[in-house]
């Protein structure tokens, strides 16, 4: 029986816990039968006996679980296997996930987690706490959601020399100018529009700044080209100066705008809104993401899919588990 | 890039194909042939004008191939600046004075501003243009880059860069 312990009940940890559910018969054929043993918010807790519906429907009508052991009390009593940790991602300090995370890999447990922040500041120094402690730890979840990037590159492109990485990895800015390409219509409005709709939070800096982007951009470049580079090696442009006049002209070229994430095996580590012709394939629509990996034997390889969502991050988040526990290696 | 080549070729069979082979072996297309069996040379050579497109990053390949097999080759022209980028800029491009820009381009004798299109919609909010520069070579299409980004942070003008499509 695997025990997985959740930090974090958010959209993205909730989602979990409710993939888990949906799909435990396909889920339990992998890796055996599985339990959610402790779950853990800001402010409250679930530990002992209960279901993952209970504590889903507890979480829905009261707002909180029932009780208040900390996240740092539960990692202490060590009844788990693996952390799944989802708490929100501070790109410039990590915390609080960060501090947890070290915890969980001293302690020679697994961690699976969907937050950007620790990796984005520490990445090396986790994968080295985990070798160290014979533990292991996924982070699929952190780079283009659903689809498969870190592990499709890992493993399907093993023997590979990447080359270089150029990718869509904010949804949200990918919306914003799609919209303005196809409506000519100014920056603010569209982002208004999307603020509507939940796509754009009400302080959208995060998305249309890039670092959102950028973040994602520094996990890619450690854990493909093995570089050691930070948040601050990224040079970042957003795309608030971007006028509409700047697509009718771009596409008389045949080209779009598009943010764009680079990183190549020389360094180079840029966010920047691009000009992309119409027939690249990284031209794409709406909050998808999408990249583009240049090898030396595979050539070129393109992944696309659904960047944020919380079925999504569950996705990936359980290929992680999968990844951990498959084929019966759970002892 | 497409561009007009002129070969001249022997009177027997089999010619032809030299010229034509390399061009399809490097992925180029040809356009148009034009056989023009009366104005023979002197050294009874017939001249054949081709009109090829090709990635511009292989045009010097493919005129060592071709040359390679024997062919005389007459004339090439629009090969004179091989490498052209556009490149997007928003900002205020006028007020900080757009010719400056321009000049210290074209001042570099290896690159030149070759196309501008600019869109003002309202006096004194941001326009946006789109410029492009051809240069003798990657490496002159490189340094360009670089003095345009120079100026343009100077003055504090949005650079949008084409995403190479050159494979890495």
């Amino acid at each position: 029986m695997i025990r997985i312990a959740l930090i974090g009940f958010g959209t993205v940890g909730r989602g979990f816990a409710k993939a888990l559910a949906e799909n435990r018969e396909i889920i339990e054929k992998k890796i055996g039968k599985f339990r959610i043993s402790a779950i853990c918010d800001s402010k409250s807790s679930i530990t002992g006996d209960f279901t993952i519906e209970e504590a889903l429907r507890y979480k829905l009508e009261k707002g909180r679980l029932p009780e208040s052991i900390g996240v740092e009390e539960i990692i202490e009593q060590g009844a788990f296997d693996v952390i799944v940790e989802t708490t929100p991602t501070d790109v410039f300090s990590g915390e609080p996930g960060l501090g947890y995370i070290k915890k969980v890999l001293l302690s020679g447990r697994d961690v699976i987690t969907s937050n950007k922040g620790p990796l984005v500041v520490a990445y090396h120094e986790l994968i080295k706490l985990a070798e160290k402690h014979n533990a292991r730890i996924g982070f699929e979840a952190t780079v283009g959601g659903a689809m498969p990037v870190i592990k499709m590159i890992r493993d399907g492109l093993a023997g590979n020399r990447v080359k270089r990485i150029r990718g869509i990895l904010n949804g949200t800015t990918n919306y914003i100018l799609s919209r303005m390409e196809k409506e000519k219509a100014p920056y603010p409005q569209i982002l208004s529009e999307a603020q509507e709709l939940g796509i754009a939070e009400a302080d959208p800096s995060y998305d249309v700044d890039g670092i959102d982007a950028g973040a994602k951009l520094v996990i890619l470049a450690n854990s493909v080209f093995g570089k050691d580079v930070r948040f601050e090696d990224v040079s970042i442009r957003g795309i608030t100066r971007i006028t509409p006049e700047a697509f009718e002209i771009a596409v008389e070229k045949g080209y779009t705008i598009r943010l764009i994430a680079e990183a190549d095996e020389n360094g180079k580590l840029e966010v920047s809104p691009r000009l992309v012709k119409l027939t690249n394939p990284l031209a794409i629509y709406g909050t998808l993401n999408a990249v583009l990996i240049e090898t030396d034997l595979a050539g070129e390889v393109f992944v696309i899919g659904r960047g944020a969502g919380e079925k999504e991050t569950a996705s990936a988040l359980i290929s992680d588990l999968v990844d951990f526990y498959g084929n019966g290696s759970f002892d | 890039m497409r561009f007009t080549l002129i070969v001249e070729l022997e009177d027997k069979p089999g010619q032809l194909i030299k010229v034509i082979e390399p061009i399809s072996k490097i992925g180029g297309n040809v356009i148009s042939v034009i056989h023009d069996r009366h104005k023979v040379s002197p050294l009874k050579r017939v001249p054949v004008e081709f009109v090829v497109d090709v990635d511009t990053d292989k045009v010097e390949t493919l005129l060592n191939r071709i040359r390679d097999s024997g062919v005389y080759i007459r004339s090439i022209n629009e090969v004179r600046m091989l490498y052209t980028e556009s490149f997007l800029l928003i900002g205020h491009i006028i007020h900080t004075d757009l010719s400056d820009t321009v000049n210290r381009i074209d001042d570099t004798g290896f690159a030149e501003v070759v196309e501008i299109h600019i869109t003002m919609p309202k006096v004194n909010e941001p326009s946006t243009a789109i410029v492009t520069i051809s240069a003798r070579g990657k490496g002159e299409l490189n340094k360009a880059r670089e003095i345009l980004k120079e100026i343009c942070e100077r003055k504090d003008i949005l650079v949008i860069e084409p995403l190479n499509e050159e494979s890495a």
